[in-house]
């Protein structure tokens, strides 16, 4: 773990508007204290969270995602937070098949009045992702977005490698 | 990195807030400032400047002359919670000239400086906090208000105390109702009640005269004996389907004279008015004051209807109003908006099987309490047991039965420790009997609460803090037989108890109604996972929904008393009479729209919208957004396959350039972005 | 058409692929001819004799159109792509291993070290010697030989060189090749525009569902079943019978030829337009279908996918955002 001990994840959170962020907020005035490792983002509903945001999250630098919403049952939009429960489920057997630590992307839930339960969740995924280790995706295999320099490095394997 | 076609003439002013020492004290907001200056110029910010109340006059006036003076084209500020401030910040730019769709509030207090302690970490963190900001508003687009007209006519479901009061607020202030109520009279639970805590008045005497108010002001529309089946359209212009069940009475021309009842040969126990405790016939009105005042019958056990024979209410019916041959009658309502009142149901004790309900004769519910108490009851309101003639010697109440039990219902259903203590002064003014109260907390929290809570102490009342384990017949000491034994700790006194009475009231909670899921759906609110409907806000939007021109009022929302009901009854009204007063609407302008070209009706977003905004055109075969139904969730936007759903306000543009921003994407070494520009293709 | 009267030149490549690209060219039947007609082919390995040495020999941007296809999996792949992108001027795209990476970027779910190990030393294929690709082979002539470098992790073609139009599909379907053929050549005798560059071309705007004929309902999935466990109804959406058919997610181009026929869509055309992650789109709006509400139940539902990434992403893993699974950059 010795290299890890300066490691600081980075952490993306997605929130809903109505119920974890607003435990964010909460978190904030009753001044609970969590690690500066997470950066959120303000979503309408955890329904809207399109799977496609976590892999770029992943791909773009982060070390973990935290996926949070409405109680299951308690969604301001009625039914919606199962739709990102089921997204989530599926993707996170996705990403286990390839080989990310299904740690690293969590689903937390929390209402409006749980700005204590949203802090130690936090918490508890920072250091998590603190004892993985970096992801650290490299920024050359990032989809078609970034395309990599003319010269190829790095991810180049030569047959006598594979034989020794 | 992505960046929008327009960057190079984007104009973006960058705040950051101090909030006195709220943010500074561990932000270096200054840095920050001019960090957002220097490394974020090549994506369009031209001032950064910090300050120490943003959101004062000041502050507002700096950012609307620099909108002015520089031509900022978009804002970011770094402040508190956008719950707090957006509008504020959104409405300085509107003042400037600036779209206020333009400007992005960002969170570094309440997600920053209050929550961390490290001031170079918060500072950084700021800084990736602002370049998100930045990013996610360069893909904003200027957005104008929804504006929806809004149908004069309110409907309001459920006939209790909340109902009521809804309806007189809306219909004394000019405006059409339409009251909906399943059972044949209005009047809720609380016409069932005897006395009403703590002033004791008698629940008809004050309930009563609203209820004739209602059946004769001629702004509202009573529908009793029916129920909605089916909710249309959106706020403003909703159209709702109500069915009205068969009365077989031809309400023109019954006149209340109740000879029917007199006549009818068929004694059925009222289950629902008299809580059991009690008989109706099976043309019936459930109670003498009850509003409208024609009766129904009940086809069930109407001899007639259920043998072929007897008619006798139609025989002696003075004006001929019954009708056999009546049918159900589906009427359909065009109104603007909808107030739920559909209160609660209460407690069924016979899920906690050793407080003996239903197997021990001498326990009672709460509401068969009510109806033995009131004047107008079964008992013509003596106090006696089951037997109906022995009065109680002793009575036990227990508190919170079903509430504040994690077995049962985590929450306090407010109402029960008065309904005890009105009990207990109740038996005690009738019957002299010795009353015991059982309870964890003595919660008497409202206006005049405590003092009477101090009155029934000083009649003699015993009170026993400790909840019941126990209630049962099985006489073990002498002096038990024949009586009904609590066992108790008595938690003051750090002593095991068992006392033994004549007469057990279960101080049952409330409940939301068995069906209140089913209807949360039908009109398209959310419920918590206990049943009660989601208020917009717990405190400054207690009325609202997430629905729009979908309000709720009383015991629906939460269990409450009778004063606060009528308060959330006439806040409800008031909600809506200022929406009707307005004659329109402005919605945000957060919505979903689909891109029809794009859209190969896979169907796969129909059925993913809880208002029923998607619709699916069977001719072209592609979905279509309503944008006045939809809420602007986002869930179609983001399991629409083909990418063709597209979420104004949360655009995955704007959030995935909020995520690169928050990942510093934006920056490169010498602080500009690279950018790959192909040529046209030319042979 | 060139000043010189000489007729515009064309090259077709294969990097990483099965060939059925190839195959899908010369299945546009008759059209072959008007190719001939109007270009003159200079490079095409699999029809003509050619030698990269020709290629390099040619002056930069001396070939008008070349097709690409194929993924790059190797050092030879990605120096063919930088010579072909440096020849031609209108550089395509070709197909899905080109456009997505296909079938041979799922090898990036793994490392290069299994792969050779599966290749070299599985019971199928074990020689019996453990003989293996040598990098560098000292020949008796006494020159060295060297292979190509093998890469960890397979790339499409434009993660190595800018590209002009991508042409979907496992293989482009031949009307689509023939579609492209005609304009190419209107476009040389001034009589039409050419698409936009970056344009995805020779595929439809929308997804398949678009051009399906099954009847389709609103989508509630309480089993995913595999085709070849089921006799599905011959006229209603496949994924409203449970089978994971990836045409809601797929653009259309194809004429929904797998549904029509009785097979799911698998997903070759590739992403809608401006889709940024084909695999996050359909694992979306699959799983928003489920119809469920609990964890176990879900999870149970999600068992009938056995292979979700290979499912999700089989002609799209090699452009995805993620690209590869973490083995394959990782040498832990």
């Amino acid at each position: 773990m010795t290299e890890h001990e300066h490691f600081e994840p980075v952490i993306i959170g997605f929130t809903c508007n109505w119920c974890s962020y607003r435990a964010a907020d909460l978190a904030g005035t009753a001044r609970m204290k969590y690690p500066p490792n997470i950066r959120l983002i303000r979503l309408m509903c955890s329904g809207r969270l399109d799977p496609t945001f976590v892999l770029k999250a992943l791909s773009a630098g982060a070390d973990g995602v935290m996926i949070t919403g409405c109680h299951p049952g308690e969604c301001h939009y009625i039914e919606q937070n199962y739709k990102a429960m089921r997204r989530y489920q599926l993707l996170k057997r996705t990403l286990t098949q390839m080989g990310i630590e299904p740690q690293r992307v969590k689903l937390v839930w929390a209402s409006a009045a749980e700005g204590a339960r949203l802090t130690e969740e936090i918490t508890k995924l920072v250091e998590e992702v603190r004892a993985l280790g970096p992801l650290q995706w490299p920024t050359s295999l990032n989809g078609h977005g970034a395309r990599p320099a003319v010269e190829t490095t790095g991810a180049v394997v030569s047959a006598k490698e594979v034989a020794a | 990195m992505t960046s929008p076609a327009n960057l190079p003439e984007e104009r973006i002013g960058v705040y950051v807030c101090h909030c006195g020492s709220n943010i500074a004290g561990t932000v270096d907001v200054e840095d920050v400032a001019q960090w957002a200056a220097g490394r974020l110029k090549h994506r369009g910010v031209v001032i950064a400047r910090d300050y120490k109340f943003m959101c004062s006059s000041l502050g507002q006036e700096m950012i609307e002359k620099d909108i002015k003076e520089l031509g900022l084209t978009r804002v970011v500020v770094a402040a508190c919670s956008p719950h707090l401030h957006e509008n504020t910040f959104r409405t300085a730019c509107k003042r400037a000239g600036l779209n206020p769709y333009l400007c992005e509030l960002v969170s570094i207090r309440e997600q920053v400086s209050w929550v961390h302690t490290d001031k170079v970490a918060a500072t950084e963190k700021s800084k990736a906090v602002v370049s998100g900001g930045v990013e996610r508003v360069l893909w904003h687009e200027p957005l104008e208000p929804l504006r929806v007209p809004i149908h004069p006519a309110t409907l309001i479901v459920g006939g209790g105390i909340a109902g009521i009061q809804a309806a007189l607020e809306i219909a004394d202030g000019g405006s059409p109702v339409y009251i909906v109520e399943r059972e044949p009279s209005i009047g809720g639970h609380m016409a069932q009640f005897d006395k009403t805590f703590p002033t004791l008045d008698c629940a008809a005497c004050i309930l009563t005269p609203r209820m004739v108010s209602v059946g004769t002001h001629p702004n509202i529309t009573m529908l009793t004996w029916s129920e909605v089946t089916k909710v249309d359209g959106y706020v403003g212009n909703f159209t709702v389907t109500v069915c009205k069940k068969a009365r077989y009475v031809n309400t023109d021309l019954c006149n209340g004279c109740a000879v029917c009842q007199d006549k009818c040969p068929k004694k059925i126990v009222d289950e629902v008015f008299e809580a059991g405790l009690g008989y109706r016939k099976a043309i019936y009105t459930p109670f003498a004051q009850a509003v409208p005042k024609f009766p129904v019958i009940d086809r069930e056990n109407c001899t007639y209807f259920q043998k072929g024979t007897c008619r006798a209410c139609e025989k002696f019916c003075p004006t001929g109003a019954i009708d056999f041959n009546q049918q159900d009658e589906t009427i359909t309502l065009q109104v603007g908006n909808i107030i739920l009142a559909t209160g609660y149901d209460l407690f069924d004790p016979r899920r906690i099987p050793h407080y003996g309900y239903g197997r021990l004769a001498n326990v009672f519910t709460s509401l068969e309490f009510e109806r033995l108490s009131n004047a107008a009851g079964p008992t013509n309101g003596k106090i006696v047991l089951r037997d109906g003639v022995t009065e109680p010697k002793s009575v036990g109440i227990i508190h919170c039965v079903g509430s504040r039990d994690r077995n049962y219902n985590n929450y306090c259903s407010v109402i029960c420790c008065m309904q005890g203590l009105k009990f207990a002064h109740l038996v005690k003014e009738r019957t002299g009997a010795t009353v015991f109260n059982f309870y964890i907390d003595m919660r008497t929290a409202a206006k005049a609460y405590d003092e009477f809570y101090q009155r029934v102490l000083e009649e003699g009342t015993l009170f026993i803090r400790g909840r019941v384990a126990e209630v049962t017949d099985a006489a073990r000491l002498h002096g038990e037989e024949g009586k009904l034994i609590i066992q108790v700790e008595d938690t003051l006194a750090s002593k095991q108890r068992r006392i033994p009475v004549d007469m057990v009231i279960l101080s049952a909670g409330l409940q939301p109604r068995r069906d209140a899921k089913a209807v949360a759906k039908l009109f398209g609110i959310s419920c918590s996972a206990d049943g009660w409907y989601i208020e917009k806000h717990p405190k400054l939007d207690p009325v609202a929904t997430m629905t729009e021109g979908i309000f709720i009022a009383g015991c629906v929302q939460g269990p409450k008393d009778i004063p606060s009901t009528v308060v959330q009854g006439a806040a409800a009204a008031a909600r809506v009479l200022g929406r009707i007063q307005q004659k329109e609407i402005a919605l945000e302008p957060v919505r979903a729209s689909i891109n029809q070209d794009r859209c190969s009706g896979c169907r796969i977003c129909n059925n993913l919208c809880p208002y029923s905004a998607i619709l699916f055109h069977e001719d072209r075969m592609v979905s279509e957004v309503n944008p006045a139904l939809c809420q602007g969730c986002g869930t179609c936007v983001a399991a629409c396959p083909a990418g063709a759903i597209s979420g104004t306000g949360f655009s995955n543009e704007q959030i995935l350039a909020q995520l690169e921003g928050l990942l510093m994407l934006n920056l490169d070494g010498d602080g500009r972005m690279p950018v790959k520009v192909r040529e046209a293709v030319a042979i | 058409m060139s000043e010189n009267g000489a007729k515009p030149k064309f090259a077709m490549y294969w990097a990483a692929a099965c060939g059925g690209c190839e195959i899908a060219v010369l299945n546009i039947h008759e059209k072959i001819l008007d190719v001939d007609a109007n270009f003159d082919v200079v490079f095409w390995p699999v029809a003509m004799d050619a030698k990269y040495k020709d290629v390099e020999a040619m002056p930069d941007e001396s070939i008008t159109l070349c097709l690409f296809n194929g993924a790059i999996r190797n050092s030879e792949n990605e120096e063919m792509a930088h010579l072909l992108r440096r020849k031609s001027k209108i550089l395509v795209a070709f197909g899905s291993c080109a456009c997505e990476g296909c079938i041979p970027a799922l090898a990036n779910l793994t490392t290069p070290e299994a792969i050779f190990e599966a290749a070299y030393a599985g019971p199928t294929t074990d020689d019996g010697h453990d003989i293996r690709p040598q990098p560098e082979w000292a020949a008796p002539e006494g020159i060295m030989l060297h292979l190509p470098k093998f890469y960890r992790v397979v790339k499409t073609l434009d993660q190595v060189v800018p590209v002009d139009y991508t042409m979907p599909g496992c293989p482009p379907e031949s009307h689509q090749i023939g579609a492209v053929v005609d304009l190419v050549i209107k476009a040389l005798h001034g009589e039409a525009d050419l698409p936009p560059a970056g344009a995805v071309i020779g595929a439809g705007g929308s997804t398949v569902c678009d051009e399906c004929k099954r009847a389709r309902n609103e989508k509630k999935i309480n089993r995913f079943v595999r085709i070849q466990h089921v006799k599905p109804d011959p006229a209603l959406c496949l994924l409203e019978q449970g089978i994971l058919c990836s045409g809601p997610a797929t653009r259309s181009g194809c004429t929904a030829l797998c549904p029509a026929a009785g097979a799911p869509c698998v997903g070759c055309y590739g992403p809608a337009e401006g889709v940024l992650d084909y695999g996050a789109r359909l694992m979306s709006a699959v799983a928003s279908v489920i119809d469920s509400t609990q964890p176990e139940e879900i999870e149970r539902i999600l068992d009938g996918i056995p292979d979700p990434a290979g499912s999700f992403y089989r002609f799209n893993l090699g452009g995805s955002l993620l690209r590869a699974g973490k083995p394959a950059w990782s040498k832990q």
